[in-house]
């Protein structure tokens, strides 16, 4: 019984809590009332049964906690006498109750409220994965790797600065638009890429985070289905998880693009990632970095073997996400791609330009691409010094023995 | 984790469905491929073809056919973290449809092991 409360909270989670929302204008309060339904589900379904519609029994218990509670905050605001009346009546409340019609637009609400830019960037994941994954404080915990006690911290006050903050609950419109938006997907791609970095001997909570942030985006492309950068988002995800078995070798070393099996690629969600960018073209505008990211994910896609990779196109888009979006780690990508396209001369002088890039400062990443681009120009001495330096940067024990393989390989003098 | 939910009785014998289920359907399918659990779904034909290799050799006949009860006639890719919801999910189509039966079997994935405890 535990379980099937559980998946139909998770199911329900994030409508019920967004309905609840609507009526008490403060997510916190309402994930407690949502809280308070759950467990009345605990003790009660065990004898009753799982009713019909469980969303909806979940829903009506809530509400009316919810009422109660509104009802006792106005007693304390008001007269008793005047309350006393209204009480009598019966008539309906004059709060705004949710219902199926709204019930959409309040799940959207929730999404725009638990991601706000007043908040952290962890509070606004353990929120994310809370209230709209329904993931329990101590999955949220396994998932990142810290204490339960830690993200019922981070959950507690995260809910007290939205309520301090005076954090409407509504859907931004406006300038401020983009801004929160462009938080909210960072939120979800944040989560998305904490599951793809796991490893194999991580909790699979961990790389759970994947689908959890799939889910997220998926639901997210059906409620803002007018925005671009949604569908971008979305696209770029399906086509990154469709590489998942293809990406690890079988004692968990990484598997370079270039050397993964395609036909373990998932070709349903390569194509669920297609079907979304093309959404994404459709609404016309100029494409953002979602946008431009899954397009070059989805060129990678539309190579049989990697020898036809369409090189000339990927390091085009590179350009325009360098223009779009600049941050170095795109500029290391636009030399690889620039160096498969236009020869490794021309890669490694935008790679070169980033030696004393701060922020690239430990990231293995950079020696390995000039390692391989010296190595393309044949200086074999340079390039062997390159790898050894990214074996020594690199956490991940199989990765520095292909690095440490490729250094000694130069030493051969055999490539 | 994957799930393939596939309906095995084709309830030939009862009435056609009615304008008032197809519209419940309509909307439980359109609510659930919005949260992005349901991948992908489909009715099939009762027997279609049976194909047989055996010994390098390829048999294709129109039979024979397990009885209609076991012939799978439809079934629901659906993309959920554990068993329970999709067995949740399950009983929603089931309330929706009336009687019937069906199997839920998980679909591997990475990570996942056929074979548990081999």
């Amino acid at each position: 019984m535990r379980a099937s409360v559980d998946a139909v909270w998770r199911l329900e989670a994030a409508r019920i809590i967004a309905g609840l929302a609507r009526m008490v204008h403060d997510i916190g309060l309402a994930e407690e009332l949502a809280q308070d339904a759950l467990v009345a589900a605990l003790e009660q379904w065990p004898e009753s049964g799982v009713p019909d519609n469980p969303g909806a029994w979940l829903m009506a218990v809530g509400k009316r906690r919810a009422i109660d509670r509104l009802r006792r905050l106005q007693r304390l605001e008001h007269k008793l006498e005047e309350i006393g009346r209204d009480l009598e009546t019966q008539a309906p409340p004059e709060f705004d109750v949710p219902d199926d019609e709204h019930i959409e637009d309040d799940v959207l609400r929730l999404v725009f409220t638990a991601c706000h830019p007043v908040l952290s960037t962890q509070a606004r994941v353990a929120l994310t994965l809370r209230m709209l994954g329904g993931l329990t404080t101590e999955e949220i915990a396994r998932a990142f790797l810290t204490s339960e006690p830690t993200v019922a911290q981070r959950i507690v006050r995260a809910k007290r600065t939205l309520s301090d903050a005076g954090v409407p609950f509504e859907v931004p419109e406006g300038p401020d638009r983009a801004v929160r938006l462009s938080s909210v997907l960072e939120v979800i791609y944040l989560i998305f890429n904490e599951g793809y970095t796991a490893t194999a001997g991580d909790d699979w909570v961990r790389a759970d985070l994947c689908q959890e942030a799939l889910r997220l985006g998926r639901i997210l492309a059906e409620l803002a289905p007018g925005e671009p950068e949604v569908h971008g988002l979305v696209a770029l995800m399906e086509i990154q998880a469709s590489r998942t078995r293809a990406r690890t070798g079988p004692s968990g070393e990484p598997v370079p693009l270039a050397d993964q099996d395609r036909g373990r690629w998932d070709r349903l969600l390569i194509h669920r990632g297609f079907a979304a960018l093309l959404r994404a073209k459709a609404i016309g505008e100029p494409p953002g970095p979602y946008v431009l990211q899954a397009a070059i994910a989805a060129s990678h896609a539309q190579a049989p073997a990697a020898e036809d990779t369409d090189w000339m196109q990927i390091a085009s888009l590179y350009e325009i996400l360098a223009s779009v979006a600049p941050s170095p780690v795109v500029e290391l990508n636009r030399a690889v791609a620039v160096g498969m396209a236009h020869g490794p001369e021309k890669g490694l002088e935008i790679a070169d330009a980033l030696v004393d890039e701060p922020s690239l400062r430990g990231y293995h990443l950079l020696p390995s691409v000039r390692g391989d681009l010296l190595a393309r120009l044949g200086r074999t001495a340079e390039a062997r010094t390159q790898f050894e330096h990214a074996a020594a940067m690199t956490r991940n024990a199989p990765e520095r023995k292909i690095l440490l393989d490729r250094a000694a390989t130069l030493r051969d003098g055999s490539e | 984790m994957r799930f393939l939910l596939m309906t095995t009785d084709d309830n030939s014998g009862d009435t056609p469905p009615d304008e008032a289920m197809l519209v419940e359907m309509g909307k439980f399918i359109e609510e659930t491929s919005k949260a992005g659990v349901l991948l992908a779904t489909g009715g099939l034909e009762p027997h279609g073809v049976r194909i047989t290799s055996s010994g390098g050799k390829i048999t294709v006949t129109d039979g024979p056919f397990a009885e209609a009860k076991e012939s799978v006639v439809g079934f629901a890719l659906v993309e959920v973290r554990t068993r329970e919801e999709a067995i949740e999910l399950s009983r929603r189509f089931y309330k929706i449809v009336g009687d019937g039966e069906g199997v839920i079997k998980q679909v591997f994935g990475p990570g996942d092991d056929p074979f548990p405890g081999e």
